[in-house]
Order: structure tokens, then C-alpha cells, then sequence
């Protein structure tokens, strides 16, 4: 029920042939052939002896079959904005980038607040999703942070969590309220950390660039001092918490010290906050795509976000996967909407940007993007083992190749990405024990 | 027994057995005769400052004196001088020039019956003090009981619903234990106060009503509609009902219902329930009387008592009143 997926469609019979089976929370590391019978994992071989099972046979000498990707943090659109991206369409372009379950936001038109709308998506989901999708329900009413959203019912009807992403919960009180109300569901509120008195009409971050540039600034304490506000309610009502795409060092020393004092947090951090730092904006002469919330901040808070992921105090990377119709980007930065998509490209430069550079581990990587994140939310955790349902991506990391936008599975385009040189190419995705995905 | 009824922590289990057993033996039969009156209170003045709305406790206060034959004078707060921004103290010290025998209070702010009981020679019972006590509901509760169990020891009670903003809760968790029973505390997180556990011992707190199924008797606590326009104690009122309302189904194990009024119907109690022959609410306003009339018995007769050494409680009522008279002749 947390996180479903379309109906229709045969489960995979193959043999994926001479891969690198890695999958760093059962420690395993090993060249071996593995037989999927009807989308269960039935036999993980050594020696290239795997008996072929439905006769097709993949040659996967040298690619990495890793444990399926989970997305805490992806804007699926729908309902409201189809043009910009659906369910049919997000899940697909999910499948190319490796991923085999995704959670999708509730700041949509109309507001996922209700177990009615949850349970339309729930069904659309059902006939459309070719991997598994889970729902957030909205912590307030129409995500006015007003009234709590109806979370009871929402749970009842499978919300893995809440959250009012894209807006901060800015009343303190219903903020308590809603980590009271969650409790008696047992899922975790994801929040988007941000004081808007403080971030203003800012468009990039606060520094010498924005500066330079003549653009209005948001400063990194609007996100820390949020983040450390709702850090101390949390520790208070001993809730769970799930902090949203943290983009300063200052949100990560919070969040250290909160777990430090007990607090039942974990956090996400995005691709592009990882890869990216406010030098880009200037160095792509202000391309629309390069502007997102929160904003690529000083490349001394990348660089704290890269080691805190290669020490594992941050767990998840999360896309904030935001797709934008082409006019929404067509303009003066100024005017442009904030986000950029992330499904097809977290992997590729992530590892050409942490692993191949010596970083971050492979393992750390790996673990920020399928199991910790399943836990997060209490997810299926993809895992590769005899018996287990297939839920794995093979990823060739030899070959060198461009991001191209236009060739997306996603409606939109606008990835802060796009024309960059990586590795990391998706070459099969099996979700819940169907084909999802294929790079033929 | 103390001078002032302010407070369950001011009464012992013996304290809380004899005041019921006068209004069991002595008050109770007297309600099924064609004159319910006794003249034990003759010559007495009760004073009900009423500075909230009341149904119940305010005609139960005033029955329970004039039963007794003492002169009762009702203050509505809404219709005397505190409407024209007369201090509760004053208030207090102008209606002690009268030597009152007895003033009830009922009031909207924690402590208010014990700040009146600083300001007058009158013997001062809590009627309810904002969301601080409401001792005679509670011994009305522990009577009504009584009359249904044989015995109280090891009785299993949960209390369910609004326990942040109820008086009735407080009084009632110290007395049930001080009765010797079990209470469990059933409610969503949020209507419960912070640091629950302190207000008894050993109390078990659950968000589920699945908890009933281990309870002898469920004390439902009214939804404070009122309280949650524009809050968020729970995400809907709706959500509210479907997880906490009450009803027949959940008195497969034979449980009795209790519940202080005002009821409302469909919200923390099925309709079906309220006016099923499971619930003890008729029963409760019943003994609330009896309970009243003991209470205000108890309370002058004790104080007088010491010196006088004489042990009203046994006496019968005709007697009591008799004796009253000769405490006041002596004294």
C-alpha cells in the first residue's frame, strides 16, 4: 500500500550475464551471473555459469548491477500541471535514471491535503507508474500553514510521509501540531526548511557572487536558522523528522548536534547542491536552469555537503526533481521558476563528480541512494539476493557520454545538466520485478 | 476533613468513603419520597458564585442546599457587579459580610476557588476552577460506581478524550487511585498534557481506544468544540469521530459508560450510546445531588463536630439536624 505500482505487465524473465554485483548493505561486492524467473531474483552465480532462464541473455561484462535507486524528493505534477510532467511520465524518466521507487510531493493543484486525492493518485498510479510511487500528503490545508491537513486519514489511505515542500511550515505551533499529529501515525514529516522573512525576494544565494552580479540574495540562514528551530521542536515532541535538501554546512552542523542530543532526524542533500556551487550561475552567463530553492550555495558549503556524505552524517540524496514547462525558463533569471530535473542524471554525475574523483566511496553513494532513503520512509529496500524481488538498475560506467536534455523521458527539459560530459549510463531497470526501463 | 473541598488531594480514601456513604445512607432513599427535604442545613446560607455557564452543577448546588433547607443566593457572574469590573476579591469579601455558611465557586481560572477560600470565614467548595479541579464530579463519579461495582479495588477505568483542557480528568485520576483503581488515559497525543505521567502512579497512557477492550468502565470526556475553532489539536473533527468516538461496539467486554456532561452526541459519544441503558449519565446527575448534599452536610458538620464530639455521620438525619441545633446552642 505505501508505494505502488502499475498492475499491467509481465514480471522479467533473464539472465543479466558477468556483472558486478554491489550492493554495499548486504557487503556484497562480487563478478557474478544473476537469473531473474519472474521478477524474483532466482539464482546468483559465479564463474559465468547462470542456467539462462526465459532465454534472453545480457551481457554485462564490466557494468555495475547496483540495488535499485529510492527518491525521497521528486515533483511529479500531477494533478495540475500534466504539461509540465504526470505520473506515466516521471516514472519513466525515473526508470533511466536507475530508480525503482520515488515519492512524489504533494504541492500540486490541487494540494494532495485529503485521502480522496491521495487515493486518486494511488489509482492513477496503479495504471501508469512502470516503477513503484509513494504519496506524501500536505502537513497543512491546502499548504496555507494554516489548519493541519487531514493526516489520519491521509495515513490511512498510504501517505508514507508530509510534508508542505515548497513552502516552509513558518507557525511553530502548527508545526508542533503536526509532528503531534504524525505521531499517532508513525510517519515522519519531511520539511522544507526555510524563513521566509529571511530569503525574501532572493533568487541565488547570498555571497560575493550575487554581489557581483547585482542579484537579490538569499542568505544561508534562512535555511539554518529554520532548520534549527524545527530541529528543537522535533527533539521536544521526540518526533521523527526528515530534513529536505540542505544546502549549507551550518544546516549540517544542526542536524549533527541534534543527533547528537537524541533527535530522530535523518536528511537529504540534491545532485546539484553536491556538484554544483553559485560560481556556476556566472560561469553559464545566467542560465535559467541553475536556478533553484535553496539556491547553489558557496563552494566551501559543497565541499562540507561532499564530506559530510562521505562520512554518512548526511543519509540520502534526495533529486527535488522539479520539472518546468519551457517557458517557465525562457526569461531573465530573475523571472524564471526555481528547480531543475534530477531523475535521469543524479547517478551519472554523482559518480563522475564524487566517485571517479576519489571523493566519495562508491558504498557511500549507493547507500545515500537506495537503502538509506528506503528506511527514511519505510520503504521495500531493494536488496540483491537470492529469493528477494528484482529491484535493480545496471549502470555502465566505462563509456563517456553527453547529458542530453532533448532526449529525456521526462516533459521537461530543464536540467541545471544539461551538455555535461559523464559516466554512469543507465543501461537497465527492473522495478518490482518488471522491465522498467532499457537503454538499447 | 479539611474546611474547603478545593482540591481531591485535600480528601483521604476515608475522607471520600464517609462523605458517600452519608450521601448513600442518608440523602439517596430521601429522593424517592413525595417531600424531599430535610431541615438539616436550617438556618444556613449557601452562596453559588457561578462565573461560568452551568446546567448541572449549578441546579445540582442549588437543590442540594435547598434540600437541606439552607438559604441559597445564586451570584451569576453575568448578571451582578463583576459585570461592571468588581474584582473576584471584592466580590468575595462583599458577599462574606453576609457570614455565609458555605460559598460554591465555579470559575474559569485555575486556583480561583482557593484564592476565594484566602478572602472568607465561609466554607469554600470547588465547583471547578478552569481546567484545574472539579472535586465534587469527581466523588459524584466515585458514588455512581459504587452503586454499579461491589467492589472499587483493582477496578480498571479509562478515562478518553480531551484530557488537556478537563478539570473532571485531574480531579478524577487522583481520586480513582485513591479509590484503588486502574486508569488507563486513552487520547491523541495532542489533547494530552504535556508530562501526563505525573498527574498519578503507575498510569497508563495509550492514543488508541483498542484500549478499551482491557477496561471495566470508559469515562468519556466531552470534545471541547469550543476550544478547537481555529487550532489544531486534531487535524478535523472528522478525523477526530472515526478514531475516537465511542460506541456500542466497543462494550463487548460488558463495560459501563460515565461521561460529566455536557454530552455530545455524535462526537466523542455515538448517538446510539447516549441513550443506551450502558451508560450511567442519568445515574451520575442523580448522585451529583446526593453527593452535594453530603458534601455541604460533611463539610459543616465535621468542622463543628471536633469540638462538639459528635460523630454526625452515624446519626440519621432528623437526628443530625437536631444536633446541628445543639452545636449551635453550645457554641
Amino acid at each position: 500500500m505505501a508505494a505502488t505500482i502499475a498492475k499491467r505487465g509481465t514480471k522479467a524473465s533473464l539472465l543479466i550475464r558477468d556483472a558486478r554485483i554491489f550492493d554495499p548493505a548486504r557487503g556484497v561486492d562480487m563478478r557474478a551471473d544473476v537469473t531473474i524467473e519472474k521478477g524474483q531474483i532466482a539464482a546468483i552465480t559465479p564463474g559465468k555459469k547462470g542456467a539462462e532462464a526465459g532465454g534472453e541473455v545480457v551481457n554485462a561484462a564490466g557494468a555495475l548491477l547496483l540495488p535499485g535507486f529510492v527518491d525521497l524528493h521528486a515533483h511529479l505534477r500531477s494533478p495540475g500541471r500534466e504539461d509540465e510532467e504526470d505520473i506515466a511520465s516521471g516514472t519513466a524518466a525515473a526508470a533511466a535514471g536507475g530508480y525503482v521507487t520515488i515519492c512524489a510531493i504533494p504541492n500540486t493543484d490541487p494540494v494532495v491535503d485529503d485521502a480522496a486525492i491521495l487515493a486518486s493518485l494511488t489509482e492513477t498510479a496503479e495504471s501508469e507508474a512502470v516503477i513503484r510511487v509513494a504519496f506524501l500528503g500536505a502537513i497543512s490545508r491546502g499548504q496555507k500553514g494554516e489548519h493541519l491537513a487531514d493526516l489520519w486519514d491521509m495515513a490511512a489511505a498510504g501517505a508514507i510521509a508530509f510534508s508542505d515542500d515548497g513552502r516552509p511550515v513558518s507557525d511553530a505551533g502548527l508545526l508542533r501540531a503536526a509532528f503531534q499529529a504524525a505521531a499517532l501515525t508513525g510517519l515522519p514529516l519531511s520539511l522544507h526548511c526555510e524563513d521566509p522573512s529571511l530569503a525574501g525576494s532572493g533568487v541565488m544565494n547570498e555571497s560575493e557572487v550575487s554581489a557581483r552580479l547585482g542579484l537579490t540574495g538569499i542568505p544561508c540562514t534562512a535555511e539554518s536558522a529554520d532548520v534549527a528551530r524545527n530541529l528543537a521542536i522535533a527533539l521536544y515532541e521526540n518526533a521523527r523528522v526528515h530534513i529536505a535538501h540542505i544546502s549549507c554546512a551550518q544546516s549540517l552542523q544542526h542536524i549533527k548536534a541534534a543527533r547528537a542530543a537524541g533527535a530522530k532526524v535523518t536528511c537529504e542533500v540534491t545532485p546539484h547542491h553536491l556538484a554544483l556551487s553559485d560560481e556556476a550561475v556566472v560561469a553559464a552567463s545566467l542560465d535559467s536552469n541553475l536556478k533553484m530553492n535553496p539556491p547553489l550555495r558557496s563552494d566551501t558549503d559543497r565541499q562540507a555537503l561532499v564530506e559530510a556524505l562521505a562520512a554518512g552524517d548526511i543519509d540520502c540524496i534526495a533529486t527535488d526533481h522539479a520539472p518546468h514547462a519551457a517557458q517557465e525558463k525562457e526569461t531573465p533569471f530573475e523571472e524564471a521558476a526555481f528547480g531543475t530535473v534530477g531523475l535521469e542524471t543524479a547517478f551519472p554525475v554523482l559518480y563522475t563528480e564524487l566517485v571517479e574523483t576519489g571523493q566519495v566511496p562508491l558504498e557511500n553513494l549507493i547507500l545515500a541512494m537506495s537503502t538509506n532513503p528506503a528506511n527514511a520512509f519505510g520503504l521495500p529496500v531493494p536488496t540483491i539476493a537470492e529469493g528477494e524481488e528484482a529491484n535493480l538498475t545496471l549502470i555502465d560506467t566505462e563509456e563517456e557520454f553527453v547529458i542530453d536534455a532533448a532526449a529525456f523521458k521526462s516533459k521537461s527539459r530543464n536540467s541545471a545538466f544539461a551538455g555535461r560530459r559523464v559516466k554512469g549510463k543507465v543501461r537497465l531497470t527492473i522495478a518490482a520485478g518488471r522491465e522498467a526501463y532499457r537503454n538499447e | 476533613m479539611n474546611r474547603h473541598l478545593l482540591s481531591m488531594h485535600d480528601l483521604s480514601r476515608e475522607d471520600v468513603e464517609s462523605i458517600l456513604a452519608t450521601a448513600r445512607v442518608d440523602f439517596l432513599d430521601l429522593f424517592k419520597r413525595d417531600i424531599k427535604k430535610v431541615p438539616t442545613l436550617r438556618g444556613r446560607t449557601v452562596i453559588d458564585l457561578f462565573y461560568e455557564k452551568s446546567t448541572r452543577t449549578s441546579t445540582s448546588f442549588e437543590l442540594a442546599g435547598k434540600r437541606l433547607s439552607a438559604d441559597v443566593i445564586n451570584v451569576k457572574a453575568d448578571s451582578s457587579a463583576v459585570g461592571k469590573g468588581e474584582s473576584l476579591k471584592d466580590t468575595v469579601l462583599t458577599l462574606s459580610a453576609y457570614r455565609p455558611d458555605i460559598i460554591v465557586i465555579r470559575h474559569p481560572h485555575v486556583g480561583a476557588a482557593a484564592f476565594v477560600a484566602r478572602y472568607t470565614d465561609a466554607h469554600v467548595i470547588n465547583a471547578g476552577d478552569g481546567k484545574g479541579e472539579h472535586p465534587t464530579q469527581c466523588l459524584l463519579d466515585i458514588f455512581s460506581l459504587q452503586q454499579a461495582y461491589a467492589d472499587l479495588e483493582g477496578l480498571r477505568v479509562a478515562i478518553v478524550g480531551d484530557i488537556l483542557h478537563s478539570r473532571v480528568a485531574r480531579s478524577n485520576i487522583t481520586g480513582f487511585q485513591k479509590m484503588g483503581m486502574q486508569v488507563t488515559l486513552v487520547a491523541p497525543p495532542a489533547l494530552l498534557p504535556r508530562g501526563v505521567e505525573a498527574l498519578g502512579e503507575n498510569l497508563r497512557i495509550s492514543h488508541s481506544l483498542d484500549a478499551l477492550a482491557d477496561v471495566d468502565v470508559i469515562y468519556l470526556l466531552r470534545m471541547q468544540k469550543e476550544r478547537h475553532e481555529g487550532s489544531n489539536f486534531v487535524p478535523s473533527l472528522r478525523e477526530y469521530i472515526s478514531r475516537y468516538q465511542v460506541g456500542l461496539k466497543h462494550l463487548a467486554g460488558g463495560q459501563k459508560v460515565l461521561h460529566p456532561g455536557p454530552i455530545n452526541r455524535g462526537i466523542e459519544i455515538s448517538a446510539e450510546l447516549a441513550d443506551s441503558k450502558e451508560n450511567l449519565i442519568l445515574e451520575q446527575v442523580e448522585a451529583g445531588l446526593a453527593v452535594r448534599m453530603a458534601t455541604m452536610y460533611r463539610l459543616i458538620v465535621d468542622s463543628t463536630a471536633a469540638e462538639a464530639e459528635v460523630t454526625a455521620a452515624e446519626s440519621a438525619v432528623s437526628e443530625a439536624a437536631t444536633e446541628l441545633g445543639n452545636i449551635r446552642a453550645v457554641g
